[in-house]
């Protein structure tokens, strides 16, 4: 390998970004002197109260909300997985003499949303109807029409694919539910579309809307679900009744504050981002295609966000890909990853049609607001050295 | 350091540094290998991988999230790069299939010896190949020798109560040339040792038992049943044909078995001497019925070339994991070996390995095949 030794390009934003300097900042005196729990009659827990009250403003300000709206948790995935077991469950209740309301979803959902529906529909026995994507990494709109049939209670569409940075066509997906399945709450898991698109008008699609920090520039262990549009949610998590009793335990007061600055920090310089980590992951992807033999960019990029490049390079294991650019500096990703650490064959691709084996030739390259030119020279110089070595 | 081989092995030219890949199950003999890979090449040189192999619940064996942590941590205390590959849908189709269909068709396939073929040998050193490794390191008790003539061998573990050269008598030349076996020379008692000196997570652990995929509460019958339907069938004498009752499940008896087919008229204890699955008959015989003089071998795999010649050659028959060897007679037929024992032998069901020795060095191994 040439090229700077020692250099590394971080281009995993996707599953995770760096803390933004204002989330830390805003954060440290929550984490020293501002330690208080926000639940207590003193001094000390009513500044933390103020601390946490100002976040949530702030945070459903910037999502277009009102702060009742907002439901702190512990991140993505837990706020999936209220708004799928705990919105379904008060749709449920208004119909307690039939069967079970069904549960629609795409198959390219993350894990959090997926897995949280297969877990609600063995439990309650609810029908759970998996549509399908198309080539481009879109919901099969058709396929939706069809699943969504007066006897869904939960319909749930994510807005931006994690892998490929696909944004589903969500306003269409509204309306569709609206008419043919008028008793559905709909929820979109936003996680993805917060770094790159109006948060606020995503939100305004959906009567459930998962929100995570830590993709933003916030720290990990917070997340968000909004809920409006005269949806509620059971809780799925006893105790104290805090958030307004959908969302036990003490409030991360620490988290919610960097989040909110985040976020705050996300929206204020998210025009200019987009335009220049576009163009930064256009470059990458154009130099890729050009160089690397086979490759070809998945899904078309007028409609993926602009932080996410997702190549398929026929022939190579991306398992053994993202080893190789690990040890030339380029922190890539093969897809889903299981707890274990082991990389699982994409069932993103598998849902837009693709074999067992394109799905696993599958890298995802996630650039974020860190990301600069020399990080897109360094992947360029290694990439292509890389996956040519892998192919022959 | 009997077992470091490289850089002897390199060019001379060659200034590269060696990097040896260890397979870094979880488990102590594994750990210890890594470690001394690690006395041998340096953290630079070596890196771990843990192999994901079954996605379905397990309570031993190799591919727990908990065994992962185990090889993980001890990766980090000796300073080495750890990764996971998950080839668990080679696994599914390369062994766990095979298993279930040689149940279906009455054989009792050795699902170590398969993994071993497909898996760690072929699959992990392929990877390991393309990514720039000189050779693979696994915790097997065997070692690799090689003879003047540059002909590699594979030997017997030091420890004769651990060795597990049966379950890599399928390896030929070159894969020994890129395999690794640090413990081999060791006794379990001496990794044990070298662990608990070491302080890795792993000196205590368990050794692994049974086949890893199956749940020691559910048990083969829970494993195949749930796959596959299990038959009733009956139970015949295999002299006067006489029904002599029911079995369970034709499906899980083996030839050979002597486990629930209870005591002949004579108070002699009975054995399992054919199994035909189709007509769910299971024939049993008292000992000397369970008996063969010879045993035909397919899926031959030879440590160096083929041995051939109508006349035969000598070896050493071993027909179990930690069975005698006996001598035998080994004639190449049209589909594979026929093994002539000395002396008869216990039957062996059809799935199963014979590895044949050298009896000229008893140690070493001349190759194997799976009976017809």
């Amino acid at each position: 390998m040439t090229g700077d030794v020692g250099r590394r390009a971080y281009l995993d934003h996707a599953a995770t970004t760096p803390l933004r300097p204002e989330a830390l900042e805003a954060m440290l005196p929550l984490l020293t002197d501002g330690f208080a729990n926000p639940s207590g009659a003193h001094t000390e827990s009513r500044r933390a109260r103020v601390a946490l009250d100002d976040a949530r403003d702030r945070i459903a300000d910037l999502l277009g909300a009102a702060p009742g709206d907002v439901v702190l948790t512990s991140g993505g995935t837990e706020a999936d997985g209220l708004a799928v077991h705990g919105g379904w469950e008060v749709v449920a209740e208004r119909h307690p003499d039939g069967p079970p309301p069904a549960v629609v979803c795409s198959a390219i959902e993350h894990h959090a949303v997926l897995r949280a529906c297969r877990a609600l529909s063995a439990r309650t026995g609810a029908e759970l109807r998996e549509v399908p994507a198309l080539p481009d990494g879109r919901i099969d709109l058709d396929a939706l029409a069809e699943a969504c049939r007066g006897d869904v209670g939960l319909v749930t569409v994510m807005a931006v694919n994690n892998e490929l940075g696909t944004v589903q066509p969500l306003a269409d997906i509204a309306r569709l539910v609206a008419e043919r399945s008028p008793d559905a709450v709909l929820h979109t898991d936003a996680v993805q579309a917060v770094p790159w698109l109006d948060a606020a008008a995503v939100a305004a699609e959906a009567a459930l809307v998962s929100v995570s920090a830590h993709k933003f520039g916030g720290p990990k262990g917070v997340g968000a679900l909004v809920v409006r549009h005269g949806a509620r949610v059971r809780p799925r998590i006893d105790g104290g009744g805090q958030e307004r009793g959908r969302r036990s335990g003490t409030p991360n007061v620490a988290g919610a504050v960097g989040a909110a600055a985040a976020l705050a920090a996300t929206v204020a310089g998210r025009d200019d981002d987009v335009a220049r980590v576009r163009a930064l992951r256009d470059r990458l992807g154009d130099g890729l295609v050009a160089r690397v033999s086979g490759a070809v960019e998945s899904g078309d990029r007028d409609r993926r966000v602009a932080g996410i490049l997702h190549v398929r390079v026929p022939g190579v294991e991306s398992e053994a890909a993202v080893v190789l650019l690990d040890e030339a500096g380029v922190a890539a990703s093969a897809g889903a990853a299981c707890s274990s650490g082991a990389v699982e064959p994409s069932h993103v691709l598998t849902a837009m049609g693709l074999g067992a084996a394109e799905a696993s030739s599958g890298l995802r390259f996630s650039l974020g607001v860190t990301t600069t030119d020399e990080d897109v020279d360094h992947a360029l110089a290694q990439v292509p050295g890389v996956l040519d070595a892998l192919r022959n | 350091m009997p077992w470091r081989r490289f850089p002897a092995s390199s060019t001379p030219c060659e200034t590269r540094p060696v990097r040896v890949l260890v397979a870094m199950s979880g488990g102590v003999d594994s750990s210890v290998a890594a470690a001394l890979a690690v006395d041998a090449y340096g953290t630079s040189g070596v890196v771990g991988a843990t192999l994901k192999l079954w996605g379905g619940e397990s309570d031993s064996g190799c591919c727990s999230v908990a065994d992962v942590d185990d090889a993980r941590r001890v990766a980090d205390q000796l300073g080495i790069v750890h990764h996971v590959f998950n080839f668990s849908a080679e696994f599914e189709a390369r062994v766990v299939d095979p298993y279930v269909t040689g149940h279906v068709e009455g054989r009792t396939p050795n699902p170590c010896i398969e993994c071993n073929r497909h898996l760690k040998f072929d699959r992990l050193s392929d990877r390991a190949a393309q990514l720039g490794f000189d050779a693979v390191a696994t915790g097997h008790h065997a070692r690799v020798d090689r003879d003047p003539d540059g002909t590699w061998r594979l030997l017997r573990g030091a420890d004769p109560k651990k060795d597990q050269s049966y379950v890599l008598a399928m390896l030929g030349q070159d894969q020994l040339s890129r395999t690794l076996f640090p413990v081999g020379g060791m006794t379990k008692d001496a990794v044990r040792s070298t662990a608990a000196r070491m302080g890795l997570r792993t000196a205590a652990k368990p050794d692994s038992q049974d086949v890893c995929f199956i749940r020691s509460d559910a048990g083969r019958a829970g494993f195949l049943g749930d796959r596959v339907p299990l038959h009733a069938g009956r139970l015949v004498d295999h002299a006067s044909g006489d029904d002599l009752g029911q079995v369970e499940a034709v499906e899980l008896v083996t030839v050979g078995q002597r486990r629930g087919m209870g005591h002949g008229t004579d108070g002699r204890r009975r054995f399992v001497t054919a199994v035909d699955v189709p007509a769910r008959r299971v024939t049993v015989g008292p000992p000397e019925a369970s008996m063969a003089s010879s045993a035909d071998l397919t899926t031959v795999a030879w440590v160096d070339a083929p041995v051939t010649g109508a006349d035969g050659f000598d070896a050493l028959a071993q027909c179990s994991a930690h069975g005698p060897a006996v001598p035998c007679t080994v004639r190449p037929d049209e589909d594979g070996l026929t093994v002539s024992f000395a002396s008869p032998q216990r039957r062996v069901a059809a799935g199963q390995t014979i590895a044949l020795y050298d009896p000229g060095r008893p140690e070493s191994v001349i190759g194997s095949g799976v009976v017809r």
